[in-house]
């Protein structure tokens, strides 16, 4: 007889015969009884009315019963707390009984029921049975304090329990380690303490020790915890690096993708000169590929968690792309990510294959899936440069299959194709004209009026107003560049058009763009030209990259829902809002937050000319063998494509805000003094001086020259002081700079050193420039460029620093910074925090990239820059602090 | 940079899980709230975000609603659903959820509706047992049969202990085992997976092998297997005949991993009975053991004619067993006709399959089927896919990548003999080659 019988019960009346059962005298019948109860619970029926009668069959020496009425209790304790004290006493009684099977039931059980007045009788058994003499009950017990200090987390701690489960960890037990670490984890979550499991090398060495000993679901909870320690230096890392390798071989894929996230985070600490640095990589990818034998499930996760690493270590996954191309079978959630994967790791070398593969693709019936595929193709045109003909002849072929959604889809990437390789292709356009007809997407359509075909029938013009507003922008733009390559021809189009989009359009955007072709066309027919014929913009190779700092993080949560979603954590679990969010460990070497760069303290921007000529013997020759007349060749610095900034009106004259400092004091330069800043203004950088005279003769003859620099910084024209100056008499000029000169590094990097000559002597000072002077109009780099450069810069070239006490919000930052040419490229908004993403670039063509977080609440803001050449990003935060602290 | 506080990803996990939907009843079989922080109504959102997707034809084995999450599987014809609120660990999720479902059917032989409702007590034992508060716990099954039996009234005496097993390190072996007659068996097992091009060209091919053994050893043995592996061999120098690269390996939990690591010695206490103790990756390039060549000619509106070539390319010594060629025939076709040089060709309408079955064809020999469909004259508009031709077959007594068991030492206190039984089956796996209709 089976137990679906129990099902079966379902008359009028059964909750009454249910009791008059549970009260039977005979043992079987009680228990019969129990287990219709539980049926019952099982399909939904509320029996929380025979409380009284099922607690009452507890006391019992029959575990299976006692099993169910625990099971009873479990489910309907939390609405019936008054009742559930009657089950205290048995609970205590059972927490003492003889068989260790009864005592960790009796202490699992009460852990999960969420009754106040239950736990506080739960203490005294739970710390008996956390020194149990059977593993099994100090296993249960451990966990049992998880369960508690979800329930009651201020007792747990007065009673002591953490320093217990501490104790846990240097158990003899492999299973009870692996709980207790389970748990003191969990707890970890919402306890204030971040060091609640107390990671030191001995620690680490117990948990390296069970790692070998204890279940695979145990081995996981190791490895999770052990990729929250940070390795004191690369040795250490190497070292549990190697002693988490083995785990690798193991056949349970979670055991194997918790090993990746350990050894994924302490790469970030081994150098890449290290032989073992590249022995781990390689150990890497066997694992990772042998993922994808798995069930469906598990291969879904593995490709997610593989897309995070092919962007974190491209190196791992280079030759492997075989094993992600994609089979019929596969369901469809790993066909599109095995697509993702296919495209990351497309390069020159396996193009022909992979091409072979997303013409296959194409040909399949699954929309989504050949639209993807479609898309592919386009990508890799644009990534690979060498496999772009054969993409476009791929994607021609593919328009020929006359497939509604394949052609639609190709021509929307033979757009992008255009724009990277402009002027290439051109010749194909009859054939995607062919298909105009059987464009019914927005997107496509868009797509092929930007590649500058425009339908020039009236009928089209008319519909203007009938179609979405992503074409109506496109095919504006599209017949104004008509316009402006063929006018006479088009005249009469182009002022139809503007009117309609100016007079008959409700959407703002769609007017002013019209608005703005009209002004434009009808002042400046040149400068329109040059406007709206400008060159396409590039498009980037990849896309879809994820944010360096976010990738990091998600590197961080391997194997986890984050890197499922690709979100931090924060963003789809509540009240996570106030945990750190997990950062890869650093190199040592670099500069730790908060430290040598804020307690550098605020920058001093001039030196005082004290020792005016550091003794190096080179650098005195250099200055005294000046030649102080007015330099020669220099040609006239270019205005720097400033129009847009003039258009914009002269928001950027507030770039001056550095005081004023007296450089060369009077009684050092026999009565001369000289006072200055540096600025940059439109795009051009000067010296700003004042010149006092504070002898008792005129002064005459005037003449300045820099030594080398870093910056090649030299004056553009002669100092202009023509007439002479008289005893206190203070004359001002502003001194054209330029970056052509003679390069030679100084230390400080922004170092000057100046030498002026007059009628009486020649004076010799120094001075630093704020590296800002140097920063230029054009920095703003592309987004996408940006993420693929913030990717590409090694990680030990990321400098951290703290901006501390700044009270402005995210706008006004990046509106200041912008008067210096910091340029904000995105802003995202995490948790309430703002990161701000910037770029700029100095006159020497070197780039920096800066991101920007700041906290609501939080007068500290923290600044990450990254810069192949690593010396500049110090002077680049003094900039950041004077601006902000301005 | 700031360091971090320990978080555990995987300690969110499961809030409450393994809930068996039925899919008939559109019900809730059984269920368990392991930790108590999502509502067990939420899974009421599960139908319903499912049946979207699957409108959608894009279904995820993780879905969301609201802040919670539904990570699931489905075996047979029910459900498996964990869900949770936290960052749990997906993996482990997962891995779980096919460990359910293997102790699950070890324990009932079938998991399904039928045998839940029948066991339900043992199945709420066996929750308990599985997981505690989003832990996953004792898994083995062999181990939780010792002390949760299906008889629960009847072995009452039993099951006043905890078997050591379950807390030891040896978490997987029971002390006091006895055999008349030790013997082991061990299978080694090669699965192709072969993707060959329309054009015939091969895109990938790989072998997955696994080593089952059938343990029939009394007490505590030590085990020990050789094998001819290639890294083995570069290891100790000693290279003697054919060895074999293996890419990657796995192994059961009870091999000593860092013992393989430092010395490739495959040195382990086995479980009793049947387990699968490794299994491998080679991906070394080996000719494909059938090969295909097909024509498939669609002449609208009126027929589809196919002509399949297939050919035997192992030794001749070899014999391939059960071989099963499936070509895919458009939906609509009808009015089948076969010929076959050997073997026979059958039509299966409900998966658009023409299936060639051949008892045994030996190595070296090509054999040959011809088809032809009837089309109807009005076509079937509706866009089909292009699905490949698969082979299944079995060549036993060979494996393709020729490894080798070369020793299986087996070591017992008691000092007993006993006898290693070797056997090698090749076999087809992921066998696709895609057609050109």
């Amino acid at each position: 007889m089976t137990d679906s019988k129990y099902f079966t019960t379902n008359k009028k009346g059964e909750i009454f015969e249910l009791k008059a059962e549970l009260n039977n005298e005979k043992k079987e019948k009680r228990k019969e009884a129990v287990k219709k109860v539980i049926a019952a619970m099982t399909v939904g029926k509320d029996v929380s009315s025979l409380f009284p009668d099922v607690v009452n069959c507890m006391q019992t020496d029959n575990l299976e019963l006692k099993k169910l009425v625990y099971l009873y209790l479990m489910n309907y304790a939390k609405s019936q707390p008054d009742m559930a004290i009657m089950a205290v006493n048995s609970f205590v009684k059972d927490c003492e009984d003889p068989n260790p099977l009864i005592r960790a039931l009796a202490v699992r059980t009460m852990g999960c029921i969420r009754v106040d007045k239950i736990t506080e009788y739960l203490c005294e058994p739970l710390r008996k049975c956390l020194k149990d003499e059977d593993p099994y009950v100090r296993k249960t017990a451990a966990v049992c304090v998880a369960k508690l200090h979800d329930i009651n987390a201020q007792m747990v701690e007065d009673q002591g329990f953490l320093d217990s489960l501490r104790d846990l960890i240097a158990d003899s037990n492999p299973m009870v380690v692996a709980n207790a670490v389970a748990a003191l984890s969990e707890i970890s979550e919402s306890h204030p303490n971040s060091n609640l499991l107390d990671l030191n090398p001995q620690n680490i060495n117990k948990l390296l020790t069970a790692l070998n000993e204890c279940t695979e679901w145990g081995q996981i909870f190791i490895l999770d915890c052990l990729s929250n320690y940070n390795p004191k230096d690369e040795r250490e890392a190497q070292s549990i690096c190697e002693r988490v390798t083995p785990r690798l071989s193991h056949a349970n894929s979670a055991v194997v993708l918790s090993a990746v996230k350990v050894l994924m985070k302490f790469l970030e600490l081994l150098p890449k000169e290290l032989d073992y640095y590249n022995t781990l990589l390689k150990k890497l990818s066997p694992p990772l590929v042998t993922l994808l034998s798995g069930e469906p499930e598990v291969q879904y996760v593995a490709l997610r968690n593989i897309n995070l690493i092919v962007q974190k270590r491209p190196e791992i996954l280079k030759q492997e792309i075989k094993v992600f191309f994609v089979k019929y079978n596969d369901p469809i959630y790993v066909k599109l990510e095995k697509l993702d994967i296919m495209i990351r790791l497309a390069s020159q070398a396996n193009i022909a294959q992979v091409l072979a593969e997303l013409k296959e693709y194409a040909t399949e019936v699954d929309v989504d899936f050949v639209r993807k595929a479609v898309r592919a193709i386009g990508r890799c045109a644009i990534k690979v440069e060498q496999s772009a003909e054969r993409c476009v002849s791929t994607l021609l072929d593919l328009i020929q299959t006359k497939v509604n959604y394949v052609v639609q889809e190709a021509i929307v990437v033979i757009r992008d194709i255009f724009r990277k390789y402009p002027n290439k292709y051109e010749s194909i356009i009859a054939t995607l004209c062919e298909n105009l007809d059987s464009l019914d997407e927005p997107d496509a359509r868009a797509a092929m009026i930007w590649i500058g075909q425009v339908p020039r029938s009236a009928q089209t013009i008319h519909s203007l107003g009938g179609v979405l507003f992503q074409v109506q922008l496109t095919l504006l733009t599209a017949i104004v560049k008509l316009f402006l390559k063929k006018p006479s021809e088009t005249q009469e189009l182009v002022q139809q058009v503007l009117s309609l989009a100016t007079q008959d359009s409700d959407n703002p955007d769609l007017r002013d763009r019209g608005y703005i072709y009209w002004r434009l066309l009808s002042t400046d027919p040149v400068t329109a030209k040059e406007v709206v014929l400008s060159e396409k913009p590039l498009i980037s190779e990849e896309t879809d990259l994820i944010e360096p700092t976010l990738l990091d993080e998600l590197i961080c949560h391997i194997g986890s829902l984050a890197s499922v979603y690709h979100k931090p954590p924060n963003a789809f679990v509540e009240g996570s809002h106030g945990i750190h969010r997990k950062h890869l460990p650093i190199q040592h070497g670099s500069i730790d937050t908060g430290e040598s760069p804020v307690s550098a303290g605020p920058v001093v921007p001039i030196e005082q000319a004290q020792s005016v000529i550091p003794s190096q013997g080179d650098l005195l020759g250099d200055l005294l063998n000046l030649d102080l007349g007015p330099p020669v060749n220099v040609p006239q610095v270019s205005s720097m494509q400033m129009g847009a900034v003039d258009l914009l009106g002269g928001g950027l004259d507030s770039l001056v805000y550095l005081f004023s400092q007296v450089w060369l004091p009077a009684v050092k330069a026999k009565g001369l003094e000289i006072s200055g800043t540096f600025s940059r203004r439109q795009g051009q950088m000067y010296m700003d001086m004042t010149f006092t005279n504070k002898a008792l003769q005129h002064m005459t003859d005037f003449a300045i020259q820099f030594n080398k620099n870093s910056f090649g910084v030299i004056p553009t024209t002669p100092l202009p002081i023509h007439t002479p100056l008289m005893p206190s008499q203070s004359i001002e000029v502003s001194l054209p700079l330029n970056t052509i000169g003679p390069v030679m590094k100084m230390d400080p990097l922004n170092n000057l050193q100046v030498a002026v000559k007059n009628n009486i002597d020649v004076f010799y000072f120094s001075g630093l420039i704020p590296l800002n002077i140097f920063f230029v109009e054009d920095g703003k780099m592309e987004r996408q460029v940006f993420l693929a450069t913030w990717k590409d810069i090694p990680n030990e070239n990321e400098l951290q620093y703290q901006i501390k006490e700044c009270h402005l919000n995210a706008d006004t930052v990046s509106g200041k910074l912008q008067n210096d040419n910091i340029y904000t490229i995105a802003k995202r908004n995490v948790e309430g925090q703002d990161m701000l993403y910037q770029s700029l670039k100095l006159t020497n063509g070197i780039w920096i990239l800066a991101e920007l977080r700041i906290q609501p609440g939080n007068p500290n803001y923290t600044l990450s820059l990254k810069c192949r050449a690593p010396e500049v990003t110090q002077y680049v935060y003094q900039v950041y602090y004077s601006v902000l602290k301005n | 940079m700031q360091i971090s506080r320990p978080r555990q990803p995987y300690s969110a996990v499961i809030v409450f899980l393994s809930l068996l939907i039925s899919p008939l009843t559109l019900q809730v079989l059984i269920c368990r709230n392991y930790k108590g922080d999502v509502d067990m109504a939420e899974i009421d959102h599960f139908l319903p975000l499912l049946m979207t997707q699957e409108e959608e034809g894009l279904t995820c084995p993780i879905m969301s609603h609201g802040n919670v999450h539904f990570l699931w599987i489905k075996h047979t014809n029910l459900y498996l659903v964990a869900t949770t609120n936290k960052n749990s660990n997906a993996s482990l999720v997962y891995a779980f959820l096919y460990k359910v479902v293997e102790v699950f059917t070890e324990y009932f032989t079938e998991l399904e509706e039928e045998s839940i409702q029948d066991n339900f007590v043992v199945v709420y034992e066996l929750l308990d047992e599985l997981m505690d508060f989003g832990f996953p716990q004792t898994t083995d099954s062999k181990i939780l049969q010792e002390y949760i039996t299906q008889e629960g009234t009847k072995l009452e005496v039993a099951k006043t202990k905890v078997p050591t097993t379950v807390t030891n390190a040896v978490s997987w072996r029971s002390e006091g085992i006895k055999y008349k007659k030790n013997e082991v068996f061990i299978d080694v097992i090669e699965s192709i997976n072969l993707l060959v091009n329309a054009n015939g060209s091969v895109m990938s091919s790989d072998i997955v092998g696994t080593v089952k053994l059938k343990t029939m050893l009394s007490g505590m043995p030590e085990l020990r297997l050789g094998l001819n592996d290639r890294a083995l061999f570069a290891l100790t120098g000693r290279d003697k005949g054919k060895t074999v690269t293996m890419e990657d390996v796995k192994f059961h939990q009870c091999v000593r991993l860092s013992r393989f690591e430092s010395d490739r010695t495959i040195s382990f206490i086995p479980p009793d009975g049947e387990s699968e103790l490794m299994s491998y990756r080679i991906n070394t390039h080996v000719k494909p053991l059938i090969w295909i060549e097909s024509v498939i000619e669609k002449f609208s509106h009126s027929r589809v004619e196919i002509m399949v070539k297939a050919k035997g390319q192992f030794k001749k010594q070899s014999v391939a067993n059960n071989v099963e060629v499936r070509v895919p025939v458009p939906s609509d076709a009808d009015s089948p006709k076969f010929k076959t040089s050997t073997g026979h060709a059958k039509y299966v309408p409900e998966k658009n399959l023409a299936v060639w079955t051949i008892k045994s064809f030996p190595g070296g020999k090509e054999f040959l089927m011809r088809a032809s469909f009837g089309l109807p004259s009005v076509e079937n508009d509706e866009m089909e896919g292009k699905p490949p031709i698969t082979v299944n077959f079995e060549i036993p007594y060979f494996t393709v990548s020729g490894i080798q068991v070369r020793y299986m030492k087996i070591i017992e206190k008691s000092g007993y003999q006993a006898l290693p039984w070797v056997r090698y089956i090749t076999q087809s796996g992921d066998y696709q080659l895609r057609s050109n209709f």
